[in-house]
């Protein structure tokens, strides 16, 4: 770090950092990057304090107080950081929504969190504040950025960014003192963000979250893995996610390297090559998906090339078994691997927009082997973090060149953790939360003595580093007591390119079972290729030869599992598992005991000596509409080969 | 939109006077007559046969009717070929795409601009001057203005027909608002579409015809009586060559005539909700 850069202490806020770089960058480097209408259009640091400075004015304009929250709901962008930033400058407190939330979740969060102000993104998310304003009396203003579809919308209540910026300017030019004026009055243990949790089990809970905490994090990473501002980095997953905000917020503005935004999230991944980052944080779902890329592409290429990925692959995953268990790699190794670097890696780390990658991490979930020895071998250097969001994002993480895939590596420095009796995870340093909001039932179990209590267990090996089982309540038992990990099953199922995702089912049951949900486009293409005829995704899921297809798969991932870890029915759903239909959390995450209840037929099924299952249940679309679904499914049953 | 000046809203754009189209024996069209008044969406709809499309080639010119006129801004355009009167203003989609499927997608969409560009032979084979600052002003009136609005970035660069039917239909109506057209003909723009799409397309058709920057007057050929009925200031009913109604929406729909004819046969025309 320069000596120009400040320090991270205590009395610090979020803004006054913000200020700090904006003054020293100036309008000489670029703080972040939009592609807009086709072309990346960059934003000064002297844009970014501008934008931010009027919008906060436009709403202390407006009534904004300090410690009143701003719910904020839409799609990386800047607008979005603008907004955020600018609700911290006037001392509020931001409230992420994920942008796919439902009413009623936007509902519950906005009434929770007590937000005045709601900034979305278009005419969608306005949708979604004008019709819970009736049941949240607190909520204000409503400010838009998007004037797409916005013509007939006219309501007092409803602002565009741009008028509220106006009002900004209006009253700088009465106070011009005020904006800094209000920076100055925080302090760094004030409340910075209200950050509601995913929660797999129960309503979302609001953490609290200190400007120390975030940036005392951010620290603490960039100490262990450092980044220049000469770097890039693409910001395209939800804000609402802690991931995010720890890499565009907590380590962004100390670091000041340059945050991207892709066009629409669909472009995101075409973006990403067109940046070529140094740095970036994705749940395993993302990698998953990379992987899956790649194997289709692989089936769908020229017979060389496929035989040069094969040669290369081989040898990538020799030389990374050599790099996990710290062997010393021979010459010889070291000359194949140039060649798989020249004929195969650099290519595809091009393709996958991961050629300038310095660190690259996963968590929120736990990753299977299979994708994690997959990107080693490209010479990816992928690392597992582990936190959670009542600690700011992470706090354990992977050293370079000390990389187990079965632990999440080592705490930061500043981060201490420890095992309880029972083998709860346990974790103490600067970037603990506050409590949750309003819940102080749930902050005395969570917060004792300034350790965090995760709800995780695992141990620490004798390496110093940490194993995370699964969530205590995701390692299961057969009814026999035998102990099985239904994410490491799924993962491995995950690994091959049909398999969009697993559900693996046995919890005091006397086998193993799976459903299933086939990816769509790969199994749809596997049946062009074999003259399958199908029309949609509960057609195709249920057609013979892709039941095959999947028994195949599974005997695959239950070859090298002991006899009672292996799958023995498995089923292929007639849908893929959604958030919208409460199977998954926003961050991807199965919520089992919820897909226990509402898919009780086919677990009963699985169980029984029959081969069908008949169901009969409504789906959710996006928007909230509901459509009853009455299906069949054929259960099938994996002959073990002894 | 650079002579919208010249109507202003409400006022008649369009006007089809008896028109007469015979193929043979076969009376496709039996004296029919018109009005599109700027700034609506007029929709037309009529059972299999009816003629609508015929009437839609009539007014792009694609088919020169036997007897009767078309006026366009108060002005015959009888005589004038597709080209002269796309140079008009009146842009169409086709009810069967037509697009340029080896081409990608905004290679697809500047050919419909095509006519607005004005440089010379010489400018263009160095790329420089007028031609440069032509391409330029073009390209961004496509980002900014059509591909912005059909959501379609991420298809940019992608091959027209390898693109699943209902992107290559919003291709197809990015090509005809490339043209700045006054009037759009949409032939069957929900056809083939399923439901989210179909509410997607309708909320384009609403946007071209609302937002300020395009206020384009669009005629509307669709069986979805459900979308026709939802965004039509105006349906004209056509049954075999005739007019059956011209009116509002909620004055067609309880017509008895119409009722009987078209909205009644239920399986035939079901609408997607």
């Amino acid at each position: 770090m320069t000596e120009e850069n400040i320090k991270i202490t205590e009395d610090l806020t979020i803004p006054q950092l913000f200020l700090h770089q904006c003054k020293r960058y100036g309008d000489k480097k670029v703080a972040m990057r939009e592609k807009e209408f086709g072309i990346w259009r960059p934003f000064t640091w002297k844009d970014y304090l501008e934008n931010v400075k009027y919008l906060s004015l436009g709403m202390v304009s407006l009534g904004l107080k300090r410690g009143d929250k701003v719910a904020m709901i839409g799609d990386n962008r800047p607008e979005g950081v603008w907004a955020e930033m600018a609700a911290m400058c006037a001392g509020a407190i931001p409230v992420w929504l994920f942008q796919d939330c439902m009413m009623e979740e936007v509902k519950y969060i906005i009434d929770h969190s007590d937000s005045s102000f709601f900034v979305g993104e278009t005419q969608e998310e306005v949708d979604k504040g004008i019709g819970i304003m009736p049941d949240c009396p607190k909520l204000e203003y409503i400010i838009w950025d998007d004037p797409k579809g916005m013509r007939r919308y006219n309501q007092d209540f409803l602002k565009s960014i741009k008028v509220v910026q106006e009002l900004g300017r209006e009253l700088d030019k009465k106070e011009p003192e005020l904006f800094e004026n209000l920076i100055k009055e925080g302090n760094g243990n004030d409340i910075c963000l209200l950050f509601y949790t995913s929660g797999t089990t129960a309503l979302p809970k609001g953490a609290l979250l200190t400007h120390y905490n975030m940036l005392s994090m951010g620290e603490d990473l960039m100490k262990t893995d450092p980044c220049y501002d000469t770097d890039d980095f693409v910001s395209y997953l939800p804000f609402a996610w802690i991931g995010e905000q720890m890499m565009s917020i907590s380590c962004g503005l100390q670091i000041g390297y340059t945050i991207n935004f892709p066009e629409e999230p669909e472009t995101g991944q075409h973006n990403i090559r067109e940046i070529g980052p140094h740095v970036m944080f994705a749940a395993p779902r993302l990698y998953e998906g990379l992987t899956r890329q790649v194997q289709v592409k692989y089936l769908d290429s020229t017979w060389i090339k496929r035989k040069i990925y094969e040669i290369a692959t081989k040898i990538g995953y020799h030389v990374a078994d050599l790099r996990f268990e710290k062997k010393h790699i021979p010459w010889y190794w070291k000359v194949s691997n140039w060649f798989a670097y020249i004929t195969m890696q650099k290519k595809m780390k091009d393709h996958l927009g991961m050629s300038r990658l310095r660190y690259c991490y996963t968590g929120g979930a736990a990753m299977g082997p299979d994708h994690f020895r997959f990107f080693h071998a490209l010479g990816v250097n992928l690392k597992q973090i582990y936190g959670q969001t009542e600690i700011a994002g992470i706090s354990v993480v992977h050293r370079d060149g000390d990389i187990k895939f079965d632990t999440v590596g080592t705490p930061l420095p500043g981060t201490e953790i420890k095992i309880t009796e029972d083998g709860e995870i346990l974790s103490r340093g600067p970037s603990v939360f506050k409590g949750y909001y309003k819940n102080d039932e749930a902050t005395e179990k969570t917060l004792k003595d300034g350790w965090l209590y995760s709800g995780d267990t695992g141990f620490i090996d004798d390496d110093g580093h940490l194993v995370v089982f699964d969530r205590s309540k995701d390692v299961m038992l057969l009814n026999d007591g035998k102990p099985f990990a239904p994410q490491y099953l799924e993962s491995r199922l995950k690994f091959s390119p049909h398999v969009q995702d697993a559900w693996v089912i046995g919890d005091k049951l006397p086998y193993i079972t799976a459903v299933m949900c086939i990816d769509y486009s790969v199994a749809g293409k596997w049946a062009d290729e074999h003259k399958i005829n199908y029309t949609s995704y509960p057609e195709l899921s249920q057609d013979p030869r892709i039941y095959n297809l999947i028994q195949e798969q599974i005997e695959e991932a239950n070859e090298s599992l002991p006899e009672p870890a292996k799958i023995r029915k498995f089923v292929n759903l007639f849908k893929a598992f959604d958030a919208d239909d409460d199977e998954l959390t926003r961050t991807s995450k199965l919520r089992r005991g919820f897909m226990a209840e509402r898919y009780k037929d086919i677990i009963e099924n699985l169980y029984k000596d029959t081969d069908i299952v008949h169901l009969d249940m409504t789906i959710t679309y996006e928007d909230g509409r509901e459509q009853p679904i009455k299906t069949d499914l054929r259960i099938q049953e994996i002959e073990s080969k002894q | 939109m650079d002579n919208s000046s010249e109507v202003r809203e409400g006022d008649v754009l369009l006007k089809l006077e008896n028109i007469l189209m015979a193929f043979g024996k076969v009376q496709a069209l039996n004296g029919v007559s018109l009005e599109v008044k700027k700034g609506e969406i007029h929709s037309i709809i009529g059972p299999n046969g009816a003629g609508k499309t015929v009437m839609m080639n009539c007014i792009n010119g694609l088919y020169h009717p036997q007897q009767g006129d078309i006026y366009y801004k108060g002005k015959k355009i009888n005589h004038l070929s597709p080209h002269k009167r796309a140079e008009i203003g009146i842009g169409r989609t086709f009810q069967k795409l037509e697009l340029y499927g080896g081409m990608s997608v905004l290679d697809n969409i500047r050919m419909g601009s095509h006519v607005h560009l004005k440089s010379g032979i010489v400018s263009g084979s160095i790329y420089a001057g007028k031609t440069k600052k032509e391409e330029l002003e073009d390209r961004r009136f496509i980002e900014e203005e059509i591909i912005d609005l059909l959501e379609i970035e991420e298809i940019r660069d992608q091959v027209a027909h390898m693109l699943p039917y209902g992107l290559q239909k919003r291709v197809e109506l990015g090509r005809a608002l490339a043209l700045r057209p006054e009037v759009i003909l949409l032939d069957e723009p929900m056809a083939g579409l399923n439901l989210e799409e179909v509410e997607d397309m309708a909320r384009f058709i609403l946007d071209i015809n609302e937002e300020k920057r395009w206020k384009v007057t669009c005629i509307l050929v669709e069986h979805d009586m459900g979308v026709v009925m939802d965004i039509s200031h105006n349906v004209f009913v056509l049954d075999f060559g005739n007019m059956v109604i011209d009116g509002i929406p909620e004055k067609v729909s309880s017509d008895p005539q119409v009722i009987k004819a078209y909205l009644g046969e239920e399986d035939l025309y079901a609408t997607r909700r």
